[in-house]
């Protein structure tokens, strides 16, 4: 229920934002050599004559049914446009997460156990500068060497990467393994921005709080008790600093958002970042506010999953213990 | 002041501000030290794509090389570094007066006040910011200004967070129990002592702030979103290099090394400040005091 009322919020804000922001919808949607009577009658079909609460409410209760209009560039329903698009950004937020958490924790807790040896401090130095760099120059970066460099150094087939697009031009005339591998050769590098920047972000936060754990009395007794160190570290150390790395989970959403829109428009990913960047570049305001909403309901669903999985890693937060 | 000497004594913080001192310096005496014109072309079929440290027909040294119209690549940085230090500085201004107030609000007024602030607070957070950016500065004529205002309005948040805590920590202190005993309002207590106590740790603070509307801004260029096109921002040099990256990979990389070395001395500031705040710090030292005053109370 507060879920649901933080996307209204969210969706409100966006819907006044780009109604009170300053241009006009209607002369893009008649073109610019409309008369005054045209640019009326374009306003008229928009719906722009009305009051503005007269309008958000017309447009929320489309919204909700999933009516989300027809795109002014494109001329195709917003809904179609989106329905193609999310899918694809789906897929990449979905596996950097992935490859963000396993990485992130596998590398802090490693850090943790070995505190203060070369290694931390070279993976800790590693992630500081990763951590410094900007999504769209780490991915113009790595286009620069494993694209260009790669081809022009004459380096092996598999480490040439594709730096445009999800699949080859030719993909259709591949054998169904080798589209899959296609697909996956075309995932490297936008994947790798992400899961770059996002480990080097969650092992920082795992280090810091698997020693925090490590110091107190109950991880002394399990040594005590005889339990290894591999045990010990996946036992008690990871359960116990987990929770805080979920609640960066959440926090870290918008951030991952905010990578994958310049990481589509660099790769040409034709995601739902890349949608929103040339919707907004041509004003295009069905789909900018449509685009906005639901990153900001992703947002959200986000935070929401945070919370659930706090009671599947704490068993105090769960309500009904017995 | 415990603050500055707690983050000057540590060395990853010190790095950290020489740094940022370096940067702003450069930016500040940018038409000094810049060896041409950012913005002067040349001969361009015979000064394009000069690679770093070669000097072209008139014998000039281009350090970092030129770009597409022969334009001197250091230059350009140097004069990026203006609008990058500029804007990340005035956004982090404008966040620490709207979270200062919000903080400050919450702790000073309690009750459901401070709960309804920091649900807005929590709320806020969970915003996602770029795209609240585009929208607003892609959709009204780009301007800096614009640019420092959504950047200020939408980075607050963990500002009111932390003001609020120290604001509360030092309500609880016995200075100003004794204010109030004097005879002083609760808005002069905030105003009088507990504004001025917390704001060092504030302003440190949002160094971790500017790092990213350093490179939000560079990311609205980059976009070309952001500063309009001859001007040079470390944002645009990077979309600029982007198209030029088969013949001149430099023309990217500079700006970016540039960019992360704004980012990495913001947040080495900002993990000092954060070591030289950590509760857990303070609860070791606050061992040794109370270790100390309980050994002499037994020597008596």
């Amino acid at each position: 229920m507060v879920g649901a009322g933080l996307i209204l919020v969210v969706v409100t804000i966006t819907f006044l934002l780009i109604n009170l922001a300053p241009g006009d919808p209607a002369r893009l949607w008649a073109g610019p050599a409309a008369g005054e009577a045209e640019l009326a009658a374009a306003r008229h079909a928009l719906g722009l004559d009305q009051p503005l609460p007269t309008r958000y409410v017309s447009w929320l209760w489309n919204f909700v049914r999933g009516d989300w209009g027809m795109s002014l560039a494109r001329q195709r329903p917003v809904a179609g446009l989106i329905a193609d698009a999310l899918p694809h950004t789906l897929m990449l937020t979905g596996l950097s997460l992935l490859a963000t958490y396993l990485g992130g924790i596998t590398l802090g807790l490693i850090q943790a156990a070995r505190n203060r040896s070369a290694l931390d401090t070279g993976i800790t130095v590693g992630s500081l500068f990763v951590l410094g760099m900007p999504s769209y120059w780490l991915a113009t970066m790595l286009v620069l060497v494993f694209a260009y460099g790669a081809a022009r150094g004459g380096w092996p087939g598999w480490l040439q990467l594709p730096a445009l697009g999800v699949a080859s031009l030719d993909a259709e005339f591949l054998s169904p393994v080798g589209r899959v591998m296609d697909r996956a050769r075309h995932l490297v590098l936008p994947l790798a921005t992400l899961g770059l920047l996002g480990i080097a972000g969650t092992a920082r936060f795992v280090r810091a709080a698997a020693l925090e754990v490590g110091h107190l009395p109950y991880i002394r007794t399990a040594r005590a008790k005889g339990l290894g160190g591999f045990v010990v570290a996946r036992r008690h150390v990871l359960r116990n600093a987990l929770i805080p790395v979920i609640t960066l989970l959440g926090l870290s959403l918008p951030m991952l958002f905010s990578g994958t829109v310049f990481v589509e428009v660099i790769f040409a990913w034709p995601g739902m970042g890349r949608e929103m960047v040339s919707a907004v570049g041509a004003r295009d305001y069905p789909v900018a506010l449509a685009t906005t909403a639901i990153y900001g309901a992703l947002v959200v669903l986000g935070n929401l999953a945070a919370d659930l999985l706090y009671a599947v890693a704490d068993p105090r937060l769960r309500e009904d213990p017995s | 002041m415990s603050t500055w000497r707690a983050l000057v004594r540590d060395r990853r913080a010190a790095i950290g501000l020489g740094v940022l001192t370096v940067l702003a310096l450069a930016a500040i005496f940018a038409p000094l030290i810049a060896p041409a014109d950012p913005l002067a072309q040349n001969d361009i079929l015979r000064t394009r794509f000069l690679a770093p440290f070669s000097s072209g027909p008139d014998n000039v040294t281009r350090w970092l090389g030129t770009d597409r119209l022969g334009r001197d690549l250091l230059s350009r940085l140097l004069y990026g570094a203006r609008i990058s230090l500029l804007v990340g500085g005035l956004a982090m201004t404008v966040s620490l007066a709207v979270g200062g107030a919000i903080g400050f609000t919450a702790a000073a007024a309690g009750g459901a006040v401070d709960r309804t602030l920091m649900t807005i607070t929590d709320a806020a957070l969970m915003f996602p910011r770029l795209v609240l950016l585009l929208v607003l500065v892609a959709l009204s004529r780009p301007s800096l200004g614009l640019v420092v205002l959504v950047l200020g309005f939408t980075g607050w948040m963990g500002i009111a967070r932390l003001a609020r805590a120290e604001a509360a920590a030092i309500l609880a202190r016995p200075y100003v129990d004794a204010a109030r005993a004097l005879g002083q309002t609760r808005f002069a207590v905030i105003l009088r002592h507990v504004v001025p106590n917390a704001l060092t740790p504030l302003i440190v603070a949002s160094s971790l702030g500017v790092g990213n509307a350093i490179t939000l801004e560079a990311g609205l260029s980059f976009l070309g979103l952001g500063v309009p096109a001859p001007a040079p921002s470390w944002g645009n040099l990077i979309a600029s290099g982007r198209d030029a990256l088969v013949n001149a990979p430099w023309i990217a990389m500079f700006p970016g090394f540039a960019l992360v070395l704004a980012v990495v001395a913001c947040n080495l500031v900002a993990d000092g400040l954060r070591d030289a705040l950590d509760p857990s710090s303070r609860y070791d030292s606050m061992i040794t005091v109370t270790g100390a005053r309980g050994s002499a109370v037994n020597r008596t």
